[in-house]
């Protein structure tokens, strides 16, 4: 058996009620590795002959949760949630944190296929080397916190039960979704630990259409057998120590962006992306480490540097709001993006967003694109159940995560995703609405902006434009090498803040671990980019609801060429042409022709053969 | 020739509030005590019964030693040099009984089934403690132990641990969440 690996995939499929084993071949492993290389590899040899036709929300779209050979080894424990997307008909590979993985690892699985569709709300319950389909008819409905808590009371009995001699049971590791995505909300999330969310994709809604509330681990066996030891236990030593000097990181977490990124880089949302420039000091570090942080310090399995931080809103109107820190996208999406300034407002809204079963992000866009409709009275108080969602008010946008959530009034549209919604709700309205939908290929962008030219958004805003992952901030694709270098993390399946290691080190450590190697130059021209040409492939073949088309859709939303109307770069934004020719540029860079599609030469070198022949018709 | 230093008794404190969940302990002590990551078979196990609660569950040494005290087999003793409980494997049972007598529930068994786990501060240097203190999070910390009825208090369930802490964290709405 390879090291670093437990060797075998579980596979559930609800419609049969079946539980089987799959291997992966060791050739496989060496070329896919694990996470989001896997997930596309599986994606694509399942369903790539017929893409087109596979609804994301039928039973024949399958649904992956994938750890890969460095998780729990390298600090930091991540799964890698894929499928075919429900938001973008491609593929993402969406990692979320928290204690699942390795409790997978433990209970002797690399990850989870799930296929099919249940009759009725089910829960998937793994331990040692074992799986078995639940009954979830009272977990449906219920939020996220109530989930999780009866979740926990449930399995922690039923192992008691079955094996009482054994002492107490620590609890299980938990990926569930919230009412969002049994409504199969496009935007919705699979979330953890109540502020864990993996968001970009929409797999939330993937679980919610089969009908599976949740998938619970709970191994008692050690991690897999590593190639060298000594040498995987001191370069986590060495993790140890460069988490130690990333002490901003440790300290402040991510938070320290929400002042940071809207002051300096002029690069952050404000009310649904109508400025990128804010100098409000209460969206600070200090006002929220004195109010509502009830711990500095918060922690995935093994993770040395805990950037997530307890909050929780103790007095006041909103008390009983809790989240965590809220982290930058957070406070960005959840506050500012929201006209809101304050560490309450900013909690409140992403306790209650999280609970529906979205991810701060994806929900918020959502949230931010229909407070702007109301602000210029394209959506009224009635088409929204009564709910006012003016700039600032915490508790109406958190009465609007719920009505798009429960898909009531207009949330029934706002719950197709921005993109979707902006189509249909143009459509209702006969107003065109496209120009306050901030989206790519129909996934919310991540919270940072590119007009200003000073931001985390790379220039010209081709990274999202040209990504697969459509709006995903971890995954934009920034030349010369574009997605080839950041599916790493997602791919070994380690947290790519939570590692603060130098690339070499990675490389170390993969081999340390699976006692093979890989250079960083193999992977950026070979490994990374076949995962990035089979993804490219999946979101330009897309279907069934909608197709994309390169030459309009690898492309800015409109709002990011309206140049920025404050702050220190106010007047900045690339001109049409300008992103026209960085595209023209990075598509030769990325091995793509002139209409964006991966060349037959590329596919070839890459032995991806079967991806060339799926897009010949685009070809014509 | 210089003697060995003599060790003094030490005990592990534990600052529960401040705990990250990080589980950096329980990988400390499973690579020492089983040469891999093995988080069942640590001796010191972090409870998480409700997200933002983490709870280091690990044997504080009771004075009277019940867990000692109650085993059918004699596979229990004190170390008179540390003061931790010596699990002996060969005598163990796996039977649970000093799970039942431990105050706090605090053993469990190895996930082999064959035998107990209890913490044997590391024969005087232990390896969660030193994590834990390395890495600034100071939740788990040594200090020389005094004569002091106080450690068997220490011997307390997850369950009441999170009561206790959800309620300290977020006030009534802990009610809802636990």
């Amino acid at each position: 058996m390879a090291n670093g690996y437990a060797g075998k995939l579980l596979e559930v499929n609800l419609s049969r009620d079946k539980i089987s084993e799959t291997v992966i071949s060791e050739r496989i492993l060496k070329q896919y590795v694990g996470g989001r290389g896997l997930a596309a590899k599986i994606l694509w040899d399942r369903l790539g002959k017929r893409w087109s036709t596979i609804d994301p929300l039928g039973p024949r779209n399958i649904l992956l949760a994938l750890t890969g050979p460095l998780t729990g080894f390298i600090g930091g424990g991540r799964t890698c949630i894929s499928g075919k997307s429900p938001a973008s008909n491609g593929i993402a590979g969406s990692t979320i944190a928290g204690e699942f993985p390795i409790e997978l690892k433990c209970a002797g699985y690399d990850g989870i296929i799930v296929s099919g569709k249940a009759k009725k709300p089910v829960y998937i319950l793994v331990t040692d080397g074992k799986a078995e389909i639940r009954d979830a008819k009272k977990l449906w409905g219920l939020d996220g916190k109530q989930t999780l808590k009866e979740i926990n009371h449930e399995v922690n009995d039923l192992l008691e039960k079955r094996e009482p001699l054994f002492g107490l049971w620590k609890d299980a590791g938990v990926l569930y979704i919230g009412p969002a995505g049994e409504k199969l909300c496009r935007a919705s999330a699979v979330i953890s630990k109540w502020a864990h969310g993996a968001g970009y994709g929409g797999y939330g809604a993937l679980m919610g259409s089969k009908k599976l509330k949740a998938i619970v681990a709970k191994g008692t066996g050690p991690l897999p057998d590593v190639a060298d030891p000594k040498a995987a236990q001191a370069l986590l030593e060495r993790e140890y120590a460069a988490a130690r000097d990333s002490w901003q990181m440790r300290v402040w977490g991510t938070g320290a962006g929400g002042f940071r990124t809207g002051n300096v880089p002029s690069s952050e949302p404000q009310r649904n992306w109508q400025e990128e420039y804010h100098n409000m000091r209460s969206i600070g570090v200090p006002n929220y480490e004195t109010t509502i942080w009830v711990k500095r310090y918060w922690s995935d399995y093994g993770c040395p540097v805990a950037c997530e931080k307890l909050s929780c809103v103790t007095n006041g109107p909103l008390k009983g709001a809790i989240t965590d820190n809220p982290d930058y996208e957070a406070m960005a999406y959840c506050g500012t993006n929201l006209g809101v300034y304050d560490p309450e407002g900013n909690t409140y809204i992403t306790s209650v967003v999280e609970d529906m079963g979205f991810s701060s992000i994806n929900g918020a866009n959502i949230m931010g694109f229909a407070a702007e409709l109301f602000q210029r009275g394209i959506l009224t108080k009635e088409d929204l159940g009564g709910i006012e969602p003016k700039w600032g008010d915490a508790k109406a946008m958190g009465e609007l995560a719920k009505l798009i959530a429960h898909r009531r009034k207009i949330g029934k549209v706002l719950a197709e995703g921005t993109y979707r919604a902006a189509v249909e709700i143009s459509k209702i309205k006969g107003i065109d609405c496209m120009p306050y939908a901030v989206q790519f290929k129909g996934i919310e962008v991540g919270a940072h902006g590119m007009r200003s030219g000073l931001g985390f958004g790379a220039p010209m805003g081709i990274g999202y434009a040209l990504g697969t992952q459509g709006g995903d901030h971890t995954s934009q694709a920034k030349p010369p090498f574009g997605e080839a270098d950041v599916t790493l993390g997602d791919t070994m399946v380690f947290c790519t803040i939570g590692t603060r290691i130098t690339r070499q080190e990675v490389w170390d450590f993969y081999k340390a671990v699976t006692g093979w190697t890989i250079t960083n130059d193999e992977w950026l021209n070979t490994y990374g980019r076949r995962i990035v040409q089979i993804q490219r492939a999946a979101i330009l073949i897309g279907g069934p609801d909608i197709t994309w088309d390169a030459a309009r859709d690898d492309d800015n939303p409109q709002r990011w060429y309206q140049p920025l109307p404050t702050g220190p770069k106010a007047g900045s934004a690339p001109t049409h042409a300008e992103f026209l020719e960085a595209r023209k540029k990075a598509y030769e860079a990325f091995g793509w022709d002139e209409k964006g599609i991966p060349t037959t030469a590329e596919l070839k070198r890459l032995g991806l053969e079967d991806v060339d022949k799926a897009l010949a018709p685009l070809r014509k | 020739m210089s003697q060995p230093a003599p060790v003094t008794k030490i005990w592990i404190m534990r600052d529960y509030p401040k705990c990250s969940g990080c589980r950096l302990c329980e990988v400390a002590c499973s690579l020492k005590h089983e040469g891999k990551i093995w988080p069942e078979a640590s001796m010191v196990r972090v409870f998480m019964q409700t997200p933002g609660v983490e709870v280091p569950h690990l044997c504080t040494q009771c004075s009277d030693y019940p867990c000692v005290n109650s085993c059918p087999t004699k596979a229990l003793s004190v170390n008179q040099t540390t003061g931790a409980v010596a699990v002996d494997n060969e005598k163990c049972k796996a039977c649970g009984i000093c799970i039942k007598a431990c105050p706090g529930k605090i053993p469990h068994l190895h996930p082999d089934r064959k035998r107990i786990v209890i913490c044997d501060l590391c024969g005087g240097d232990p390896q969660c403690a030193k994590v834990c203190t390395a890495m600034g999070f100071n939740t788990l910390m040594i200090y020389p132990r005094v004569p002091d009825i106080t450690y068997n208090l220490y011997a307390k369930t997850p369950a009441d641990l999170t009561k206790n802490l959800a309620y300290k964290f977020y006030g009534e709405k802990a009610k809802e969440l636990i």
